[in-house]
């Protein structure tokens, strides 16, 4: 391991090559150890507006009847929460790690196109804002779902033009930093890192970023017409002009299914790198994980209508639709199995990253679950646009993609900072998120499948009880955050105290080169790339 | 190690905050334009103007530390990879629209029409709609216009992109054998092709909107049309803003047959544009 560690210097801080003082450091960094930091610290903040957002929803929710806020209000709100948590808190924490990690990962010494890496997170923030500037606006924020279906979307009011600029911000953003992913994947690799010796994180995101680049110019053009419907006299989405609203659907869900899998697809990443570390095995079909990936980023752009089975679609693109996301659950099984037998008879121990891990596994499996009895045409006839959707994806996307990323925060945290985290919160914020998440999205199922609509703010009476539940979970798990936020700034200022090793985590050094650097990681890793590299992980 | 062969960082980069706040303001005046605010306006230039000076200064950089030997061959590929991802993101933008023109004019327009299992949504809500294409819609959205004819302006287009696309490779042939000046003959041609380009679609809509009636606002037709041969002009005005750059520096005795990223990157989106193009002309105009 030392001699891995010998083949890098970090004593080039000598001329251009330390960072900028005091604020102007973030502004104008190229390194993507400092952007990386910014995704992170931007994507937690976000974390919270769209908590907050949830929280008023489930205030909204606790009782039946109007209570605190107005249904427009309300509708911005699940608008909001949705857009801000997609673009503004997951995918922007997955870049995040993507920035600090891959390039670690790999041995190289920064990402491959570092101007434009800065370029990416700062249209990111131009994006949010003008997203965020749209609450104060006259007429309110969108409130038409996070789906901006026509022709409901165009009612917003002076907010539409912002919603429509802000996508196209973030689609820039997201594409420069996909491609700068790419790039540096394919070209910034040390020369003893082939293809598939690359840890799972480095193949899933190289997988998301082409995604990225195929869909945002897609969603892009889609409010682009909006925009023109709006504006320019256009009948894109109009009936009448011979143009249909139907349309849009589907061009929203060849963007939005692929969508669901760029934030699926790093949490795979994430869990593939953490679990064989605290299983102390390598990874259960290393290959296979990766043409899994594969597989399911191919299939994500031939299910799209699985949204749309109600619209009244032909009978053959119900059918077909049906069987094409069936098809899904096997990569995505395989996946599963693959964890739970890396696992199998490993010599565990259940650190906090690894507790959030294997919740993820088991909860994102229910997930998949729901996701497969939607799947079934007929009977999604019941399910859509009710609460068992929102059972469904809240299970793929918090106690799968959130809880990921919280893992992730435990587990790289000492090696970026150098410092350990207190594990006993830790674990306490392990336990009560992973309680009251399903306090509070598995009475969703059933408030579903009574026939909860999605998206109103007031209920029948008999969807009483499950709701004040719902609510009271979510503001247990809302609160219980705030420990991982304590945890996070608490472990930058020093955390236990106890100093970590450079691989932190026993015999993490096998499984990948990051835990070959010193703790906390130098400025600049790898000017010279590694000779050696552990393959453990495979 | 000699600093040629590392891999180079740039390091605190200042262009990218300037064009993303320029960014930013353009597109919120603009926004504030549709929303009929007064400070839209001004907004816009402001904005355009700091993202003007954005890729002036930006792209000077980049030529400055080309031209002094700063990247080595690991970086060009890099470039390149960035190059060819960032044409991949166009096509899917692209193929949007022409994604739009098909399902149009194959589904629903069809459906308008009464056909498949819609047959009760169109007598009973437009009785009188037959489906045809070129159409405005059962509303007649926009009123009477006329369709745009494929063998006129649109025709004589077509070769003349075409023909830049030749005179872009001749150029790119007399950079690789050192003719510095085929380089530069070339370039000329394609820019001046590729302005002519875009005079002639101007003409073209002028037309459309004068004397044939033929708007935006024309219904799914006038949508489609304008939407792609737009965005498609607008592309055009961009490769030949581009290629004018290349020409210039080309004139200024920059690019090596052995390093010339700049140039190939043009050719390869002025390429693209080209293809676009004969999809245009084929599915917009022809059939
Ligand atoms: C086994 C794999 C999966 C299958 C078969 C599946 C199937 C479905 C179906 C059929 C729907 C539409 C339900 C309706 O509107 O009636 C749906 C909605 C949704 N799914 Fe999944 N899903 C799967 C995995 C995932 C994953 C991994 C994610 C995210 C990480 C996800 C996120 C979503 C979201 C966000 C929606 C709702 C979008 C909306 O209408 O707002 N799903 N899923
Ligand atoms: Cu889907």
């Amino acid at each position: 391991m030392s001699a891995v560690v010998a083949e890098h210097d970090d004593h080039h801080d000598d001329h251009d090559h330390g960072p900028a003082k005091g604020i102007l450091r973030w502004i104008i960094t190229t390194n993507h150890k400092d952007i990386g930091t910014l995704y992170l610290l931007f994507a937690l903040a976000m974390f919270f507006v769209g908590g907050s957002m949830a929280m008023i929803i489930r205030a909204e929710l606790f009782e039946p009847g109007m209570q605190f806020v107005d249904p427009q209000f309300f509708n911005s709100m699940t608008t909001m929460h949705a857009l801000v948590m997609v673009f503004g808190a997951v995918m922007p924490a997955f870049v995040g790690l993507a920035n600090w990690m891959i390039p670690m990962m790999i041995g190289a010494p920064d990402m491959a196109l570092p101007r434009m890496n800065n370029m990416s997170f700062w249209l990111l923030v131009a994006g949010v804002l003008m997203l965020a500037s749209t609450l104060f606006m006259e007429g309110g924020a969108p409130a038409g779902g996070w789906t901006l279906y026509p022709p409901l979307v165009l009612q917003t009011g002076k907010a539409f033009p912002f919603a429509v600029f802000s996508v196209h911000l973030l689609g820039i953003s997201s594409i420069m930093g996909a491609i700068n992913i790419i790039a540096t994947i394919l070209n910034m690799r040390a020369p003893a890192m082939t293809l598939m010796k690359m840890p799972l994180f480095v193949w899933t995101w190289l997988i998301t970023g082409f995604l990225l680049i195929a869909i945002m110019p897609v969603f892009a053009g889609a409010v682009t017409m909006l925009l023109t419907d709006k504006f320019f006299h256009t009948s894109f989405f109009d009936a009448a002009g011979g143009g249909d609203p139907v349309l849009y659907q589907h061009i929203f869900w060849f963007f939005g299914h692929p969508e669901v899998y760029v934030m699926i697809l790093p949490t795979f990443g994430v869990a593939s790198t953490i679990i064989p570390v605290f299983a102390r095995k390598p990874l259960f079909g290393y290959s296979s994980m990766v043409y899994a990936t594969a597989s399911i980023a191919f299939l994500s752009f031939i299910v799209w209508a699985h949204h749309m089975f109600t619209v009244g679609m032909p009978l053959a693109g119900e059918l077909y639709f049906m069987y094409a996301t069936m098809l899904i659950a096997i990569p995505t099984g395989v996946k599963v199995f693959n964890w739970t037998a890396t696992m199998w008879k490993g010599s565990m121990t259940f650190e906090t990253p690894m507790l959030f891990s294997i919740a993820f596994v088991v909860l994102f499996t229910l997930g998949g679950f729901t996701g497969l009895m939607m799947s079934i045409a007929p009977v999604d006839f019941q399910y859509h646009d009710t609460y068992f959707i929102v059972a469904h994806f809240h299970y793929t996307l918090v106690p799968a993609s959130v809880f990921i990323l919280m893992a992730a925060g435990y587990y790289w945290l000492p090696k970026w900072t150098g410092h350990m985290y207190n594990e006993k919160i830790g674990q306490l914020h392990f336990w009560l998120s992973t309680v009251s998440v399903n306090i509070l999205f598995f009475p969703q199922h059933f408030l579903g499948l009574a026939g909860m609509p999605r998206r109103i703010p007031d209920y029948a009476i008999q969807f009483a009880d499950w709701n004040m539940i719902s609510s009271i979970g979510g503001f247990i798990f809302g609160a219980s955050q705030l420990l991982f936020l304590y945890i996070v700034i608490d472990t930058i200022r020093g955390g236990t105290g106890e100093k970590v090793t450079d691989e932190v985590w026993e015999d993490a050094h096998k499984h990948g080169l990051e835990w070959t650097l010193p703790s906390p990681v130098p400025y600049h890793t790898f000017t010279t790339p590694p000779a050696v590299i552990p393959t453990e992980h495979i | 190690m000699s600093t040629n062969d590392a891999y180079y960082i740039p390091h605190k980069a200042t262009w990218p905050i300037v064009g993303t706040s320029g960014l930013m303001i353009m597109l919120a005046g603009v926004a504030n334009f549709l929303n009929g605010s007064p400070i839209g306006t001004t907004m816009i230039y402001v904005g355009l103007l700091m993202f003007i000076v954005m890729l002036g200064g930006w792209f000077a950089l980049q030529s400055v530390e080309s031209e002094t030997g700063m990247y080595n061959h690991g970086v060009g590929i890099s470039y390149r990879m960035g190059m060819m991802w960032f044409i991949f993101s166009e096509i899917m933008f692209f193929a949007v629209f022409f994604g739009t023109l098909w399902y149009t004019r194959n589904l629903s327009v069809p459906w308008l029409g009464g056909e498949g299992a819609k047959a009760a949504t169109q007598q009973i809500l437009w009785p009188a709609f037959e489906a045809t294409w070129p159409t405005n819609g059962p509303g007649k959205v926009g009123g009477e216009f006329e369709p745009m004819g494929a063998w006129g302006l649109p025709f004589l287009n077509t070769l003349i992109l075409l023909t830049s696309g030749v005179t872009c490779t001749w150029a790119h042939h007399g950079l690789l054998a050192k003719k510095r000046d085929q380089l530069i003959k070339g370039l000329l041609a394609t820019v001046g092709l590729g302005f002519l380009f875009v005079a002639f679609q101007a003409i073209e809509y002028h037309e459309a909107y004068t004397e044939m009636g033929l708007t935006l606002g024309s219904g799914i037709y006038g949508s489609t049309f304008f939407m792609l041969t737009g965005f498609h002009g607008f592309h055009v005005c961009v490769g030949a803003i581009i290629l004018s750059v290349v020409l210039f520096r080309s004139w200024k005795g920059h690019f090596q047959p052995e390093n010339h990223f700049a140039f190939e990157a043009a050719a390869w989106y002025w390429h693209f544009v080209d293809v676009v193009w004969l999809g245009l002309f084929i599915f917009v105009y022809l059939m």
